[in-house]
């Protein structure tokens, strides 16, 4: 078997998101850069404020997780922060997260970094960390304030935003785990050295070879070996790029539009990056009933794509409305034009 | 002089190969063609290629594939002229068994698109085709040469735009059914009018897809055929002609001079008409290419090349049947490779092995490939068994 389950049960004891308020439409990246002709991928993408980072992204999402799981901060016992933007080279951001929120000084602490997939690995860790005995909680956190080169495509979708959830045992959760696998291979499709500023990508090779190869083969194969197929789900999430990519991810899985159409947040927030599906999961949490199954696979570019499978709980009623929902930070929007964009994402630099 | 015969095919099909490198594409095609015609070494190897310095970082690709093709040490050399240079390798290939130089002989077009990773890089690459101090210095691309072409052509003939897209929806419903071809789906009038401008008017429907793809045929002596296969497919003519690269040297430029010179030799040599060819593979790198060029080779009046698609004679059962196999348009336009896939189609069609894509009774077959805009164009006539 490769899916991997804990010895003991684990699930999902709170969860967290934030978007920022201000919105980039897309078709004012048209306007500066191709005159406003071509397609859009989608209508708009978050774009975080002058004092806005990875940092305090990931404080404000893990605020809410904690609302949500009214827990004591200082019980949990790891505070993991997965993002292609941390904001320091070296220099953690998981103790500022974890200073912040009260979870110092009896606490592990760890950036993880793998492309968009970084926030689902820190949930993976957590739950070993948490399956295994060695704590009763830990807090996983996937953010990103993702930097798109400009005229380039990708700056369409890059966006900004994040989440975070507090794992513990399954008798505390509201929704558990049935299993997790992760598929892995070795792919240049999307990468930044640590000099320069943007990423390069492989156009049509970040498709089909990247892509898709790992979000199919990782969704697949857990669902096979969980014996499941995806009429026995209620809802999936798949990492966000753009709008097609995850709505084909489902046709070829087998899922409908219906059943992706909670989780769907990209036309609206943009490609959250480490914090995509992970963000698409907090949408469908916050509307779930107990008894729903839920799929996510999440892809990072290098590549990997890292697959879980969860079930609500009766618990899901009560710890819901503790903290504001997704759709509240999606509609709380202010529109930027490219210029203040451009102020707000430091892309002008002046000395 | 000898006759030359064609007595094995073979073929990759053609699209985004990312888990194939050029060698890979090329032995694969090569070793298909050599058990198609029962042989297991020729005497020599040419081999057609635009790009492989420029998009893979590989030149000297003939000797690279002989050898791993399992030929090491027989003649083996490559053979580039732009677009076109998958014909100019049969043409060298024809020269030789012809000559009497050589017995048998590997004619393989290959190319690896995908190795230019950005569309910007594969558009640079394929400029290298057109004049690289009068025109590609300026800015223009092949699709916006094309594109001037295109303009002018609806401006004298009072066409429009739509009037273009029954080259397309022939191609695509050809290639429906063509296992090899890179876009075997069928597309309508409406997604044609539809579709993306690359440089007005020339749309993402009016341009061949560029892509990896690699094809190869055997050729012996006319005579030594029959020993072979019963479905040896005789080359009755063979011709190169050229004409200037850049568009503004030419003496008309929507006549394609080029075209015409070789189409006239080639009938020559075959002793026969335009009326006599019962299919041609046009080279449909973009819509008016095939217009100019059905003009050019004496299948309609000038300016009445799109009138001929319209009234349904590209069809398979029309007239003059284009794009049998989907053409470059919808088969795919891996462009060094594309000339020779132009043969490997003809020779389905004339041994009566093309399936549902059948030209009745098809006896002779042509097939055009051009370099550039039009400053090479290589033209062959092949006859059923």
């Amino acid at each position: 078997m490769t899916i991997m389950k804990p010895i003991r049960e684990v699930g999902i004891i709170g969860y967290g998101a934030y978007v920022p308020r201000y919105r980039l439409p897309a078709s004012e990246i048209a306007r500066i850069w191709t005159e406003g002709q071509g397609g859009l991928p989608i209508k708009e993408k978050a774009v975080a404020g002058l004092d806005e980072d990875t940092v305090t992204i990931s404080i404000e999402a893990a605020r809410n997780a904690l609302k949500r799981a009214s827990i004591n901060p200082w019980e949990i016992r790891a505070v993991w922060v997965g993002s292609e933007s941390h904001p320091y080279a070296v220099k953690p951001t998981s103790t500022i997260v974890a200073e912040a929120i009260g979870a110092t000084t009896d606490v592990q602490a760890a950036d993880f970094e793998f492309a968009c997939k970084a926030g689902t690995e820190t949930i993976q860790a957590a739950i070993g960390f948490v399956g295994s005995g060695m704590t009763r909680y830990a807090l996983g956190i996937g953010a990103d304030t993702a930097q798109g080169r400009p005229g380039d495509a990708l700056e369409y979708t890059t966006g900004c935003g994040g989440a975070a959830y507090v794992i513990g045992p399954r008798e505390e959760s509201l929704a558990y785990f049935e299993g997790t696998y992760s598929y892995v291979s070795d792919m240049p499709d999307f990468f930044r050295r640590p000099y320069e500023r943007y990423p390069q990508h492989g156009s049509r090779f970040t498709g089909e070879p990247a892509y898709f190869t790992h979000v199919l083969a990782a969704g697949q194969h857990l669902m096979d070996e969980l014996g499941y197929t995806a009429a026995d789900y209620t809802a999936a999430v798949f990492h966000q790029p753009n709008t097609r990519f995850p709505q084909e991810a489902a046709r070829q899985l087998g899922f409908t539009p219906e059943q992706i159409e909670v989780g769907l947040l990209v036309p609206l927030v943009g490609n959250i990056y480490a914090g995509s599906s992970m963000l698409g999961l907090t949408a469908i949490l916050d509307e779930a009933s107990p008894a729903d199954r839920i799929l996510l696979v999440s892809y990072g570019s290098g590549a990997g794509s890292d697959a879980f499978s969860l079930v609500v709980t009766e618990l899901i009623g009560e710890r819901r409305d503790r903290a504001p929902c997704t759709r509240d930070y999606i509609a709380r929007h202010k529109k930027v034009d490219y210029a203040a964009y451009v102020r707000y994402r430091k892309k002008l630099q002046m000395h | 002089m000898r006759d030359v015969s064609i007595i094995g095919i073979g073929q990759t099909r053609v699209g985004e190969h990312w888990d194939k490198s050029l060698r890979q594409l090329a032995v694969e095609a090569i070793l298909a063609a050599l058990s198609d015609a029962g042989l297991e070494r020729a005497d020599a190897l040419y081999v057609g290629n635009m790009l492989s310095g420029e998009v893979s970082g590989q030149e000297h690709v003939a000797a690279l594939i002989a050898d791993f093709a399992g030929l090491r040490g027989i003649e083996a050399v490559k053979v580039e002229a732009a677009e076109s240079s998958g014909a100019a390798a049969l043409r060298l290939g024809y020269m030789a068994v012809a000559s009497g130089l050589m017995d048998t002989v590997i004619v393989c077009g290959v190319e690896k698109m995908t190795d230019a990773v950005s569309s910007a890089t594969a558009s640079a690459a394929l400029a290298l085709a057109v004049d690289s101090d009068y025109e590609t210095l300026h800015g223009l691309s092949l699709a916006a040469l094309n594109a001037l072409l295109m303009r002018r052509y609806m401006h004298e003939y009072s066409v429009k735009r739509e009037d273009f897209a029954p080259f397309t929806v022939n191609a695509h419903r050809n290639a429906a059914s063509n296992p090899y071809a890179m876009f075997p789906r069928p597309v309508t009038t409406e997604a044609f009018m539809k579709a993306p401008m690359i440089a007005d008017p020339v749309s993402l429907m009016d341009s061949a897809p560029l892509a990896d793809g690699a094809a190869a045929i055997v050729l012996c002596p006319g005579h030594r055929a029959r020993g072979f296969t019963a479905g040896a497919v005789r080359i009755v003519a063979s011709a190169v002609a050229t004409d200037s690269l850049a568009i503004h040297d030419r003496r008309d430029p929507l006549f394609l001079e080029g075209a015409y010179l070789s189409a006239q030799r080639a009938y020559q040599q075959a002793d026969v008409g335009s009326v006599d060819i019962d299919l041609f593979e046009v080279h449909d790198a973009f819509t008016i290419t095939a217009a100019l060029s059905l003009e050019a080779c004496g299948f309609a009046q000038r300016g009445q090349g799109v009138h001929l698609a319209q009234e349904g004679e590209i069809a398979l059962d029309g007239r003059i049947p284009i794009c049998t196999m989907g053409g470059l348009k919808a088969r795919g336009n891996p462009v060094g490779a594309t000339g020779v896939y132009q043969i490997v189609e003809l020779v389905e069609q004339l041994r009566g092995q093309a399936g549902v894509n059948q030209v009745k009774g098809a006896r002779l077959g042509m097939a055009q490939s051009i370099g550039g805009t039009g400053g090479t164009v290589i033209t062959h006539i092949l006859e059923a068994p």
